[in-house]
Order: structure tokens, then C-alpha cells, then sequence
């Protein structure tokens, strides 16, 4: 509309705004507020390393209460109907009521919702929960989200633990973690349309266009991309990431990847979307076991290993209880009822015989499947195989965004 | 008293809006503008050019989310338009059991909507299964994971919000007006091209409005159905925010998706006449 011809306008012109004393204060305090919003940063408050004696001045107060609240992952425990024999059986043991809660689903948003709780020093509702080694667990260490483990408390853990899950990279001495499970990421494939797979070189090949399933967080396909170029993604240098990065790119603009996945991949793969895929070893293991025809291979390049951490929120209520479980779990009774039903790795290497002794007391399908499970590779990788597998490599919040800077782009095309 | 009653109508919506909307936006604003990272802490540096440099980095998946928008907003207004006619003029006294029909999907979880998506267009699901082994398409042939898929499953997510205002808007035409038209002589075809489309457009512009804003911010749809090349710009938004925890980029990405969703409603709200419509759309 025509300025001079705007009424409003005119009378904006003519007349005086009347700004009242009180309309002025008014504004001035909510710039003020506004101003005060804005001015504030988001603290970050790295965590100095631990000293020795934290762990004693944060345990020496702390009681047994008689409660435990266990955040973890889907299909990660021993299940009877809507019970859970060995939390049952820990409760029969120490007294201790386990409220069970499968509250994860991946890392990032777990994560993401606890983070302000933690840093505001909340209650975040679990006394106990379950982090994958990589970025997020490393972040909650650095911002020192995690209470320091009291080991004079963890005799099973020290007794029955595998020497190859004490003291990782991502958490010396375990000091903030001990594992839960150790899984691997491998190639999974349908031998109906796929033949023999042994590099990673197949979920390059043009024959399985829009049949090949590829993973969505960045050190995943990170390492892939690495092992496909003969490089030691513990070595990798920036130039590295960036040649892997090239190669899967040209995957993608081949028209060669279906989808970046997450958990839905094992659907994908069970329902005829995906031909060949990344995997990870405990969910091709139990679809096998309901079985399917499917196939999980360590490629000849490489593989990743990882490893779900057990940790106590720096806010847990149930601290003590918390630090009974895990150390009741490495018992090796217990620990064999957990991989008889989870599938992945255990740290306790003593549950293999355990197992075959299950087995012994079995019989029909019911034996055939433990049988298979004391001899899987993916369950007790040979040693062979353990020379070829990585970890997640941990990372400087600069090397990160570096990587993602790389690597998102094509997950997230 | 009397005086202050309209301030306390005003007073819940106003404070809930003022607490859960204006504040946190205020927030999102300074945030935006900070620089660091999530363990040693973000701090105000008025870092303006992190929506230049999120903007150029996410260009593509800004634009295929207005595309998609687009098209499934024409493509929900095509199937809406007729629907919405036919309940109106056509319902008689079953009306409400149409509209209710129209609802019936809402009583079943948005998401559990979506995935149930995929087991009927899965490659060996339900739909492909049949006609693969019949031959009639090629073993690598698949819905799920393209373009058609997301918009698709955007145009059915969010039909039932083009249908209602359209059906407010058709309902509410006097038929006398239709048959004073023909009083003087309109076919039916000019009775519905001058009376009865200009009636009813507040109502399509209520629609579009009520879809095209969330279809375009949407990441469910592209997250379930979507494949490498079908990301949108809500898909980053959360990946920045949850994943990376970058929270200025997520922050400067979502207001430069909302100055770009308010400029695009007002120039459409003015191509079509604003005094006109946005009146009628609130009227």
C-alpha cells in the first residue's frame, strides 16, 4: 500500500506515539530479561581426571538402599515370560529390587535426554545404565558425568573378567566402566541373492544396487571405509578419513547403499530390503537362532569390535546398589544365563564350558542351540579373528567434528 | 474487575506461550549465535556467519524440504479438494460418520502409522511379493527408501489436515447462493469456478498453512520411509542437536527454516489477497 495513502501511516506522522513512562519501563524490562537470556553461555565444565582418592570420598557415605534402577538396551537380558531370572535371582542374593527398564535405544538420543539433567546435577531415573565405547560415553567421562568404580567392591569382575576387556582405551584402569557385553560389527548377507562374502569389497559390488545396507554412525562406516583402503583406522591420519570418505561416497552416488541404518536394519535385512548389510554379530546371531538363512562375517580387511559399558550416573540415587549388580553379573553362573539369551560376546570367558555343560543336560533343538553357541565365532571369536577387529577410536571434541564434517554428509545426504 | 477480565482471559494462554514458547525461542536465539562445543562449553561470541556457513552446508536438504513440501501440499489439496466437496454437499445426514472416518487414523500413533509403511511396501512384503514373483516387476524394484515413499507418506500423515478446514470452509456456502447463480443463468461448471472455489479458499488456505509448515519440517517420514538421498532439513536439525550436540548450527538452522516458512505464508497470503483470506481463515 501507498505510504500516503496508509491512515495508519498519516497518523504516525501527525500524531504523537504517546510513549507513557510506564510503557518505556515496561520495555526496558524485558529487554533487559532478554539481554540476560541471551548473554548466557552454556557451560561446558570438563572434568579433571580423577584423583586416587575420589573414588573413597565419593563411596565412604554412600548405603545400600535396597533399590536399583537399571536403564538398558532391547533384547539385552535373560527373559522368562515378564520376568527376568537372573535379576530375580540377584534380588533372592542381596535384597535388591531391580526396577528393569529397556530405556535404550541408541546412544545419541539416551544421551542427548540425560546430558541437562546431568550437568544441572539432576536425577536422571536410573542408577545404572549401559553406554557403547565412542563419543558419547567419552563425553560423559570428560564432563565427568560418571562416578569413579570402587574395585576393592568388583572381585568377580577382577577374577572372572577376559584380560582383553580390562583396562580399554577409552576408560584406563575401568575406572568410570566395566562391560555389559562385547558385540561386533561385521557384513551380514542373505545367501539366497548373495554369494560367498569375505571382503568388504562385496558391499561395493554394482550387482547388489540398492540392496546394500550401510551403518549411520559416522566411526562406523569410518572404519569400514578404512579397512576397504587397507588402512589401520587406529592410525588413520585426517588424510585417511577424508580418502575413506571418497570411497563411500562413490558407494553412495552409485546408487549402491538402500539406507544409513540404525537398529532397523536387522528388519530390513530379515524382510528382503537388504541383500548384504553391515551388522552387528548378537543380532544376526539371534535371528539365525529363530531360523533365518542368514550369514555374519568378519570381513578379511577388518572389523569393529565394541564393547556396551555398565556406568553409574554421577546422580544415581542407588549407588551401592548399583556397583553389587555389576559385580554380581560376573559371576560365572550368572553371566552364563546372560549370554544364553543375549547372544553377544561376554566378557567372562569362563561361560563357554559353562555352556557346553548347559548343553550336556539338554536335549534336541534346545542342546543343538547352546552347542552352537559355546562354538561360534561370533559369540568366542578366535584369536585369529581378534587380531583383525578395532575399536571406535576415542576422539578430541576437534577430531570429532572433524570426522563428522566428513562423514555425515554422506550418511545424511 | 470489569476492566481487568479480558487481561485475565488473556492470562494462562498468554503466560503458557510466554513460558514455553517466547522464552525458550529467546534462548535458541543467543544460542545460536554462540561458538564452542559441547565439553568445554559454548560461549556468546555473536557468531552471525554460523547461519551462512549451516545454510551453505545444508543447502540441499533445505531446498528438497521445501520441494517436498511443496508437492505434497498440491498433491494433499488434489485429494482433499473432491473429499471434502462430496462430504459437504453430497454427506447428507451421515456427515459426521464421514468426518469421523476422515479422523479414524489419528487414534493410531503417528509413527506406528509411518512404520506399518514398511512391512506393506517391503521388497518381499505383502504388496511387491505378488507381483515380483509373478514378473510383472524386476527383483530389485522398491518403494521404500525413495522419493515416492517420503512424500507419500507425508500426503498421508497429514490428509486429514487439508480435509477438515476445506469441509469447514464448503460446508459453510449457502446453497441458495449456488442456486441464485443459476438463477441467472450460470452453468454449473461457472456456479462452481465464481461462487463456490472463491468460498471455499480461506478454507484451502487454512490447509495448506496447517500442512505444508509441518510436512516441510518433518522428519519421521523421511527417517522411516527415506533412503541416503531423501535426508530433510528436520532430519539434520535432530541429528545436529541429539548426535553431535552442536547446538548453535541446530539453532540457526531451525530459525532460518522458520523466517523462511513465516516469508513464504505471507508472500502466498498475499498472492491470493491477504485481507481476504487471512481474515476469512480466522473468521
Amino acid at each position: 500500500m501507498d505510504p500516503r495513502t496508509n491512515p495508519a501511516f498519516l497518523r504516525g506522522l501527525t500524531q504523537s506515539r504517546s510513549v507513557t513512562r510506564r510503557d518505556a519501563l515496561r520495555l526496558a524490562g524485558l529487554s533487559a530479561a532478554g539481554l540476560a537470556l541471551a548473554g548466557c553461555g552454556i557451560q561446558g565444565k570438563k572434568a579433571a581426571a580423577p584423583s586416587k582418592d575420589a573414588a573413597a570420598d565419593y563411596w565412604t557415605s554412600k548405603k545400600k538402599n535396597g533399590t536399583l534402577r537399571f536403564a538398558n538396551w532391547p533384547l539385552y537380558i535373560d527373559k522368562d515370560g515378564k520376568k527376568y531370572p537372573s535379576l530375580e535371582m540377584f534380588t533372592a542374593d542381596t535384597g535388591i529390587q531391580v526396577t528393569y527398564q529397556e530405556a535404550i535405544q541408541d546412544n545419541p538420543s539416551f544421551f542427548g535426554k540425560a546430558q541437562p539433567l546431568l550437568a544441572a546435577g539432576n536425577d536422571i531415573g536410573y542408577d545404572l545404565m549401559v553406554l557403547t565405547n565412542g563419543i558419547h560415553l567419552g563425553r560423559a567421562i570428560q564432563l565427568g558425568y560418571l562416578v569413579p568404580l570402587d574395585h576393592s567392591k568388583l572381585p568377580n569382575f577382577a577374577a572372572n573378567a577376559a584380560q582383553k576387556v580390562k583396562n580399554p582405551i577409552w576408560d584406563p584402569n575401568n575406572t568410570h566402566t566395566i562391560p555389559w557385553t562385547v558385540g561386533l560389527t561385521g557384513i551380514a548377507y542373505n545367501p539366497k541373492y548373495v554369494d560367498e562374502v569375505k571382503s568388504i569389497e562385496d558391499l561395493f559390488n554394482p550387482k547388489y544396487k540398492g540392496k546394500v545396507g550401510m551403518m549411520s554412525d559416522s566411526q562406523e562406516i569410518a572404519n569400514f571405509g578404512l579397512f576397504a583402503l587397507g588402512v589401520d583406522p587406529d592410525k588413520a591420519t585426517e588424510a585417511d578419513w577424508r580418502k575413506a570418505g571418497e570411497k563411500l561416497k562413490a558407494q553412495r552416488d552409485a546408487g549402491l547403499v538402500r539406507k544409513y541404518y540404525e537398529n532397523d536394519y536387522v528388519d530390513a535385512l530379515a524382510r528382503g530390503d537388504l541383500w548384504i548389510t553391515m551388522a552387528w554379530s548378537g543380532d544376526i546371531f539371534q535371528q539365525v537362532a529363530e531360523g533365518k538363512d542368514l550369514k555374519f562375517v568378519i570381513p578379511q580387511e577388518g572389523g569393529t569390535i565394541w564393547t556396551d559399558n555398565m556406568c553409574i550416573p554421577k546422580t544415581a540415587q542407588n549407588p551401592v546398589d548399583a556397583l553389587t549388580l555389576m559385580d554380581y553379573v560376573y559371576q560365572p553362573k550368572i553371566a552364563t544365563m546372560l549370554v544364553e539369551a543375549i547372544n553377544y560376546i561376554t566378557p567372562v570367558p569362563a561361560t563357554k564350558d559353562l555352556v557346553l555343560a548347559d548343553a550336556a543336560t539338554k536335549s534336541g533343538d534346545e542342546k543343538t542351540s547352546l552347542e552352537q553357541l559355546a562354538n561360534s565365532p561370533m559369540i568366542y571369536p578366535a584369536e585369529a579373528d581378534m587380531a583383525r577387529l578395532r575399536s571406535y577410536k576415542p576422539l578430541t571434541p576437534a577430531e570429532e567434528k572433524v570426522l563428522e564434517s566428513i562423514f555425515q554428509p554422506i550418511t545424511q545426504g | 474487575m470489569k476492566r481487568l477480565t479480558p487481561y485475565l482471559l488473556i492470562l494462562p494462554g498468554g503466560m503458557w506461550l510466554l513460558i514455553f514458547l517466547v522464552v525458550p525461542m529467546v534462548f535458541m536465539a543467543s544460542v545460536s549465535t554462540q561458538e564452542g562445543d559441547i565439553v568445554n562449553g559454548f560461549v556468546q561470541t555473536f557468531n552471525v556467519s554460523v547461519y551462512g556457513e549451516a545454510l551453505a552446508q545444508y543447502r540441499t536438504q533445505f531446498l528438497r524440504s521445501v520441494g517436498y513440501g511443496l508437492v505434497a501440499t498440491v498433491v494433499s489439496v488434489a485429494m482433499a479438494y473432491p473429499m471434502a466437496y462430496w462430504i459437504a454437499f453430497r454427506g447428507g445426514a451421515r456427515k459426521s460418520t464421514y468426518l469421523l472416518l476422515v479422523l479414524l487414523p489419528f487414534f493410531v500413533s503417528f509413527v506406528l502409522r509411518t512404520i506399518s509403511w514398511k512391512f506393506l511396501l517391503a521388497d518381499d512384503g505383502l504388496l511387491l511379493s505378488p507381483l515380483k514373483s509373478t514378473g510383472l516387476l524386476p527383483d530389485d524394484f522398491h518403494i521404500l527408501q525413495t522419493t515416492t515413499a517420503v512424500i507419500g507418506g507425508l500426503v498421508y500423515n497429514y490428509l486429514p489436515f487439508m480435509i477438515l478446514p476445506i469441509y469447514v470452509a464448503l460446508e459453510r456456502v449457502d446453497p441458495r447462493v449456488i442456486e441464485a447463480a443459476q438463477d441467472l443463468y450460470a452453468s454449473k461448471r461457472e456456479a462452481f469456478a465464481k461462487i463456490v472455489l472463491p468460498l471455499s479458499l480461506p478454507g484451502v488456505f487454512a490447509g495448506v498453512l496447517m500442512t505444508f509448515v509441518p510436512m516441510t519440517a518433518d522428519y519421521v517420514n523421511a527417517g522411516i520411509l527415506g533412503g541416503p538421498a531423501n535426508t530433510m532439513i528436520g532430519n539434520i536439525i535432530q541429528i545436529e542437536y541429539l548426535t553431535n550436540q552442536d547446538y548453535p548450527v541446530a539453532s540457526a538452522l531451525s530459525f532460518t527454516l522458520m523466517a523462511a516458512m513465516l516469508i513464504g505464508i505471507f508472500a502466498y497470503a498475499r498472492a491470493l489477497g491477504t485481507e481476504n483470506v487471512l481474515e476469512a481463515a480466522a473468521r
